[in-house]
């Protein structure tokens, strides 16, 4: 840990003083959540009339549907995400300007304007003009839109920092453009962009929660009714909050294993060669 | 599209809003972002682990909740906020969690060379914080705060969700009074990239001012 350099090894005071600090922030700590929990009991917010819906079950049912039509929008969109910024990520790196050019604009636009007025315009906008979106199309095309745009940014970076080197072996051994980019550069890019595409899975997840804004029964959704429906609010929220955190967590923990492992296999592999090259190291 | 020049100030009343949003609530974030920051890098565990909480729990949850649950919670714990402070409220603790991890990667980047130096003229944690790690790590985080700030003045635009009427909900207050959804919305679009492009322009310009020569 790089971190650890911000601080010495303690000497005796500086221990002492660390266990002090340490039972001090705990007791801070702990009295900040007891304040929370009374104030929480002083306005009622904690009885279990208002609690107990939440364990029964046709309401866990109920949240675990949207549960489930989050994860199928946060799911499909990063699908179609994934295909919308390949194709406009390598459009805007393509040397011909009539593509590079749009591709372009096209990311620029949904990356500075937010995912809430597209949806808006997808909601109202639209029909105006007799052009009504089923409500899945109407959340899904906005965050195919934005979350793609971002993942265009993020193809185009892994292609940039891919070694000149790949292109040009590509091209020496008679790779024409596309064949290289299939062949060569887009294997070894989306390698490296795997914990990306988790993170991509988090992105539309939590764009998903724009369900709300349409009425779509997505979690979100699906929580505000039922809080709603039994006057909990602030439970039938915190259950939904703990769905949500539960659920892109997990996605985070993987992401950040993607990131992990390649490097220690591909050392172990070669740990085992007798190589030189390690004690010409040693030397210089 | 006469309509639309006629009541452009409308509009331009809703980018005013969202400007104060975003600049009300960018600050907010930066203070709680440092101030977890440097629990989550100082020697005090149950700080660090307090703050890993607060930014595992934020980061991974949709904003638009965070903010339906300041907005229509906060009254039901007996606090009651004005509609415009809790979206402020809600903007600048849920960003306060990027802001954090942020500050924790400008950490790291500041040269191990500095803090040992530090160490060695007998500064003490806070000491070598305050007065060399922070102060640099502010510099290389001039980018990254930028991109912060661009991203909170975007997502303000949830605030027309809970009913603020800021540049996204005046498009939309256009929309169902004059019926005009491609003027309205093209001018919210433009008023949004004047934003994200002016903000990006200046971020270059205060990095390059502030960029330390290594």
């Amino acid at each position: 840990m790089k971190t650890t350099v911000l601080f010495d090894e303690l000497g005796p005071r500086g221990q002492a003083r660390l266990r002090t600090a340490t039972i001090v922030a705990s007791i801070v700590l702990v009295g900040a959540l007891a304040g929370i929990f009374v104030q929480l009991d002083h306005v009622g917010q904690l009885s279990g009339r208002l609690w107990s819906p939440l364990a029964s079950w046709p309401n866990i049912r109920y949240l675990l549907d949207g549960l489930g039509m989050t994860l199928r929008i946060g799911l499909s969109c990063a699908a179609m995400s994934l295909v919308f910024g390949t194709v406009f990520g390598l459009g805007r790196l393509s040397p011909r300007r009539w593509l590079s050019v749009p591709a372009a604009a096209a990311i620029e636009l949904f990356r500075a304007i937010p995912l809430i007025l597209l949806v808006y315009f997808f909601l109202i906008g639209l029909p105006a003009f007799g052009w009504n979106l089923p409500p899945f199309w109407v959340l899904a095309v906005p965050i195919v839109l934005h979350a793609g745009s971002v993942f265009a940014e993020i193809v185009r970076a892994g292609v940039n920092s891919l070694d000149r080197g790949q292109f040009d072996a590509a091209a020496a051994i008679g790779l024409r453009r596309g064949q290289a980019l299939r062949l060569v550069v887009l294997p070894q890019v989306f390698r490296a962009l795997r914990p990306a595409l988790v993170t991509q899975v988090i992105r539309t997840l939590k764009e998903s929660s724009l369900g709300y804004v349409v009425s779509y029964p997505e979690l979100l959704r699906n929580g505000q009714v039922l809080g709603e429906y039994n006057a909990n609010f602030i439970q039938a929220y915190a259950l939904t909050a703990a769905f949500y955190i539960v659920i892109n967590f997990g996605l985070s923990r993987i992401a950040d294993l993607l990131d992990r492992p390649p490097r220690k296999r591909r050392r172990a592999r070669v740990a085992p060669v007798d190589s030189p090259a390690p004690a010409l190291e040693s030397v210089s | 599209m006469s309509v639309l020049f006629d009541h452009i100030g409308e509009l331009f009343t809703g980018l005013l809003v969202t400007l104060e949003l975003a600049v009300l609530a960018f600050p907010l974030a930066v203070v709680v972002g440092t101030v977890l920051g440097v629990c989550r890098v100082g020697p005090v565990a149950p700080l660090r682990a307090a703050a890993g909480c607060y930014v595992q729990c934020l980061r991974n949850s949709p904003l638009l909740l965070v903010l339906v649950m300041v907005v229509f919670g906060l009254p039901y714990v007996g606090a009651t906020v004005p509609l415009f402070g809790s979206v402020v409220l809600g903007l600048g603790l849920y960003f306060g969690a990027y802001v954090c991890e942020t500050v924790r990667s400008g950490i790291a980047a500041v040269p191990t060379g500095q803090v040992e130096a530090a160490r060695a003229i007998g500064l003490t944690f806070a000491g070598v914080l305050r007065q060399v790690v922070l102060p640099q790590a502010f510099r290389s985080m001039a980018q990254p705060l930028g991109s912060i700030f661009i991203n909170v003045s975007l997502a303000s635009a949830l605030g027309a969700a809970v009913g603020v009427q800021e540049l996204t909900g005046s498009a939309r207050q256009f929309n169902l009074d004059h019926a005009q959804p491609i003027p309205s919305f093209i001018a919210a679009a433009i008023g949004y990239l004047l934003i994200t492009l002016t903000a990006g322009q200046l971020t270059g310009v205060i990095e390059r001012k502030v960029r330390i020569r290594r």
